[in-house]
């Protein structure tokens, strides 16, 4: 499905990474492997050191925290809110939503509509694409879409699969309207009959959390978890990106009426160095062009990986010149989402720690 | 190009004979992960980027079925 907005500017991002940084190395006795294949399967992936929160931090904080960043940096009024989008697949509580409990802690006014999007890892193109819809309406100038994901919790440390390459972390990008035309072009596509590809069995109202669902089991592959952990079936994800992801980007250059090399930047979700380097070539896409070094710095922190790779590669230049970029999420749901717009002199980009 | 696969897959799972006539997944001498390993090797060793698509474990089930993706790779004999 295709989308086209006009009229609306990203006008800042700002990720928001935990302090405490875990080495691959310190956790390599964990699984199931011997240091030389470990090590081997250290450098085709990109695993290297990843940001996990600690003591029980949660979404919410991440994002109060970045928030609470702005604002006392005058790089934005509270006031001036009128939608707060959150998009996560680990809210504070079932109920009430994590938005609105953040419109609290910020003090936001009440002519606001808040949000919460059950999304990841194509989380940051979703959320953008429900910011140009707000954004359409006459009494919205101004959206804050903040995206979170505090994953570690919900991985096995025993699991080879997922724990060495999920990292924590929140980002908020505002999105509001300009005079420029700035054509942006989106396209979105979903397939649930993939929607187990990437689950926690547990915690759900299909199988509540209990003693029983908190036994680790091993899997074939020597992994160990309970029901209650990320189940990530890695060749099924790795298959379908191959698969599908290429497409989707060759049909929404195409729909944009850009030449490839027209595009500055490709900036994806971030699986793993693997797999971002056969997504280039595939595409036939510089390798410098298509940054994949989030996953060996900081850990993939689902729909927060996009901003994440933004803000750690480019900040300068997104301060100081016009880009055009073409970003694409894909991942649980199964969602592939990209987006092709300019991102015009941002006021701020840039990476905090709390 | 038979002895340099051959050659790489040792290095990776130098606990198993390659030459053997067996199927390398389906007899655990190859997991997803040796995959990944593999592939990064052979790129660099036939200065190739075999395609993701192509990552599929009946294309790293023996000796002849690693050549048959190589060729279709670009490599040649």
């Amino acid at each position: 499905m295709n989308f086209q907005f006009k009229n609306k500017v990203i006008s800042g991002i700002l990720t928001v990474l935990p302090d405490n940084e875990v080495l691959f190395e310190d956790e390599m006795s964990n699984y199931n492997f011997s240091e030389q294949k470990s090590l081997k399967l250290k450098a085709a992936m990109g695993f290297n050191k990843k940001r996990v929160v600690k003591n029980g931090e949660t979404s919410s904080d991440l994002c109060t925290y970045g928030l609470e960043y702005l604002v006392d940096s005058s790089l934005l009024e509270v006031s001036e809110i009128d939608a707060l989008i959150f998009v996560s697949q680990t809210p504070d509580y079932i109920m009430p939503p994590t938005s609105n409990i953040i419109h609290g802690k910020l003090g936001l006014k009440r002519d606001v509509l808040c949000l919460d999007i059950n999304q990841g890892c194509a989380g940051y193109i979703i959320g953008l694409i429900q910011a140009f819809m707000l954004l359409d309406q006459k009494s919205i100038n101004k959206v804050v879409l903040l995206n979170a994901d505090v994953l570690s919790p919900k991985v096995s440390k025993r699991d080879r699969n997922s724990n060495p390459l999920i990292g924590d972390g929140a980002s908020v990008t505002i999105i509001e309207k300009t005079e420029l035309e700035n054509n942006i072009h989106c396209s979105v596509k979903m397939d649930g009959l993939g929607a187990f590809a990437l689950n926690i069995p547990a915690g759900g109202a299909k199988l509540p959390n209990s003693n029983e669902t908190a036994l680790l089991e091993e899997d074939y592959a020597g992994n160990f978890r309970s029901k209650d952990h990320l189940v990530m079936k890695g060749d099924e994800v790795f298959n379908f990106v191959q698969t599908e992801v290429p497409e989707l980007i060759e049909e929404v250059i195409k729909v944009s009426g850009y030449n490839k090399d027209e595009i500055d930047y490709f900036m994806f979700h971030q699986p793993n160095k693997f797999m971002l380097n056969k997504l280039a070539d595939k595409l036939e896409v510089p390798r410098e062009k298509m940054p994949s070094n989030v996953v060996e710095n900081f850990g993939n922190a689902s729909g927060v990986s996009i901003p994440t790779v933004i803000t750690f590669n480019i900040s300068d230049k997104l301060l100081s010149q016009s880009n055009l970029l073409c970003l694409s999420g894909f991942g649980v749901g199964l969602t592939w989402a990209a987006i092709i717009m300019k991102f015009e002199n941002l006021k701020f980009s840039k990476i905090i720690y709390k | 190009m038979k002895q340099q696969i051959i050659k790489i897959l040792e290095e990776i799972r130098p606990e198993f004979d390659f030459s053997e006539e067996v199927n390398f997944i389906e007899n655990g001498y190859l997991d997803s992960f040796d995959v990944v390993t593999l592939v990064t090797s052979l790129d660099e060793c036939f200065n190739i980027s075999i395609p993701g698509i192509e990552i599929l474990p009946e294309n790293f089930s023996s000796v002849q079925a690693i050549t048959e993706l190589l060729k279709r790779s670009g490599v040649k004999e």
